[in-house]
């Protein structure tokens, strides 16, 4: 078994409140089976709690890994397939009894080479990789793109097209988080939640179809703006969505948030600190969760989040019920800046009037021959992006979401990466985790709300 | 000012919006270290870039010798609201960098995907395992030169069957 053998430096010591116990001491300090107390789990918060073990490794051990300290240790493997690992998580968990000690993300399962095919996809080809990523929320990945992209043109998408996608990405937030109450509800126990969340999503999703065409992966959002504008009736739907999900939160409170076997299984579950979160790399939710008001809406505003007025929710103890309770409340404030919306649309174009990353209208298409020529060239060619290097993020529902491109000055991006909140959140699960049990495993999967398409890219 | 935390500044400053930094290789943890120091207290986001058939200028300052792979860091200072990107060369013959694991736990994940992508080995790394591809693969698929292997595409014309 292979534990942590470097003595931590000062600086990662402070992050991690409890000292990494070297290989010797580990057993000892494993407890003798059965749930730890409160307190105790919160001081187990060491580097350890990582297993760092491979496949060769664990098919060596064979589940069984004789400690003659602990006759109750194994290792079992939870997942890929299996309803409460959000799809293709699979966790290699280190139990005594039914108290995990260390665990170990083990992903890629859905890892397709998505950041290597971006780089043979024009950037408008671009969006449609990009989209399949956080498939939760995939307006956010477009946008990181988009504006990425824009960057190294050294293009503005007009006012509107800036306010649309606005609008598209805070509904967006509110359908990721309804997902995400839905699928925690089940999670937990609370069936009837999934249900109801995936209901209010859908609403959500049928007026996506109207403005975009599809219920997911968009490429609504584009380099220069977006791909077509809002239809003449979108203020009607969206006032109609806000009044139909308003009230349905107030439903979720009732069900949820005031319930005694809610509140049960998630406070103190799952928790971590500010250091904690800060040096594990955590961003959106989870972070926030901690108490740390860090929204880049708010601290780094890009669109025009600084012209609307919205909320940044906290929570105090960094726990599951924190992070479910700051996402019930993110959506409420996505709605606030939602109806903002409403009254602020300018009007105006949808895209940006540049001749090099806009095709011409389909009108002029009929009348002109340069057009069609100019439409042609730009759908099987794409349009050159001067050589360089960008990197633009957006707050999407899970965190901070980087797209970092590298231009050559070709029609196709040298290189594309992109910062998945869900890739580097997903490392603090075996801190989360450690010390708790299975089932407390399950609700602390659940509220750090992966999306492993993002994750494995 | 052309030098700050011991490492050239970018030639172009900002450079999109950003603060970048070359740092030497060898140099790589000390400027880490001293951004850490001065409020650059998470480690957003840590890549790679392999730049063997780019065709453009680097833009990188004099001082710095552009080398195949170039390894790239993003840190933010919350309190300043400030961001800084940290890049550097990593030639073709030696691909080692050492790791930011002792700064920011949080490298972890962000070190191995570069492994796996790119076989750039972070030293003192505490899991230098492959993260996304299997264990026993062989090769590191976001390298330029990494065969992508095709299907096979029927057409009647086609001349260029593979």
């Amino acid at each position: 078994m292979t534990l942590i053998d470097k003595d931590e430096p000062a600086a990662a010591a402070s992050a991690a409140p409890a000292p990494a116990p070297s290989a010797d001491s580990a057993p000892s300090a494993k407890p003798a089976g059965g749930p730890l107390a409160g307190s105790e789990r919160v001081s187990r918060r060491e580097p350890s709690a990582v297993l760092r073990m491979s496949e060769a490794e664990a098919a060596a051990i064979g589940g069984d890994p004789q400690d003659p300290d602990d006759d109750e240790l194994v290792l079992l493997n939870m997942g890929p397939s299996h309803p409460s690992t959000h799809g293709v998580l699979r966790l290699m968990l280190e139990l005594s009894g039914e108290t995990v000690l260390r665990s170990k993300p083990v992903i890629g399962y859905l890892h397709t080479g998505m950041e290597k095919t971006g780089e043979s996809l024009s950037y408008l080809q671009g969006g449609t990789n990009v989209t399949r990523m956080d498939y939760a929320s995939p307006l956010f990945n477009e946008l990181a793109f988009s504006l990425a992209a824009e960057r190294l043109l050294g293009v503005e998408a007009p006012e509107r097209a800036t306010w649309i996608r606005m609008l598209m990405c805070e509904l967006n937030r509110v359908s990721s988080h309804l997902l995400f109450m839905a699928t925690n509800g089940m999670d937990l126990g609370a069936v009837s939640m999934m249900i109801y969340g995936w209901r209010e999503r859908e609403e959500v999703l049928r007026f996506f179809e109207k403005v975009t065409g599809l219920r997911m992966n968009h490429n609504y959002i584009r380099p220069g703006g977006v791909a077509a504008d809002l239809p003449a009736d979108w203020r009607d739907d969206v006032a109609e969505l806000i009044e139909l999900i308003e009230p349905r939160l107030a439903e979720y409170d009732t069900l949820l948030t005031g319930q005694p076997i809610w509140r049960e299984r998630l406070q103190g579950v799952g928790v971590i600190n500010t250091a904690e979160a800060l040096a594990l790399g955590a961003t959106g939710p989870l972070l926030r969760s901690t108490g740390m008001a860090w929204d880049l809406r708010r601290d780094e505003p890009y669109l025009f989040y600084d012209q609307v007025d919205f909320d940044v929710i906290v929570g105090s103890y960094g726990d599951c019920y924190d992070r479910y309770a700051i996402r019930l409340n993110e959506i409420r404030e996505s709605l606030r800046i939602v109806s903002q919306i409403i009254e602020a649309m300018p009007a105006g174009d949808y895209r940006i009037q540049d001749k090099k990353v806009t095709p011409p209208p389909r009108a002029r298409i009929d009348a002109s021959m340069e057009a069609l020529i100019h439409h042609f060239k730009i759908f099987t060619e794409g349009f050159k992006v001067p050589p360089g290097e960008a990197y633009a993020a957006v707050e999407s529902p899970r965190g901070e979401l980087g797209v970092y491109l590298v231009s050559d000055g070709s029609a196709t991006p040298y290189r594309v990466h992109v910062r998945a909140p869900s890739f580097v959140n997903l490392q603090t699960l075996p801190h989360l985790m450690a010390g708790g049990l299975i089932a407390d495993g399950v609700a602390v999967i659940s509220s750090v709300d992966p999306i492993m398409g993002e994750v494995d890219r | 000012m052309t030098h700050r935390y011991g490492a050239v500044v970018g030639a172009e400053q900002p450079s999109r919006g950003q603060a970048v930094i070359h740092p030497e290789r060898w140099r790589w943890c000390e400027a880490a270290a001293a951004a850490r120091a001065d409020g650059f207290d998470q480690l957003l986001d840590l890549t790679a870039v392999d730049y063997l058939t780019y065709n453009a200028d680097r833009q990188l300052p004099a001082e710095v010798a552009p080398e195949r792979f170039e390894v790239v860091a993003a840190l933010i200072s919350h309190q300043r609201g400030e961001r800084l990107r940290m890049r550097a060369q990593v030639p073709a013959d030696d691909p080692t960098v050492a790791t930011l694991f002792d700064l920011w736990p949080g490298a972890e994940s962000l070190e191995r995907e570069v492994y796996d992508m790119f076989g750039i080995v972070f030293e003192g790394h505490p899991d230098g395992s492959r993260i996304l591809m299997p264990e026993d693969w062989s090769g590191h698929p976001l390298r330029k030169d990494y065969d992508t292997g095709r299907i096979p595409v029927q057409f009647k014309a086609a001349s260029n069957v593979r």
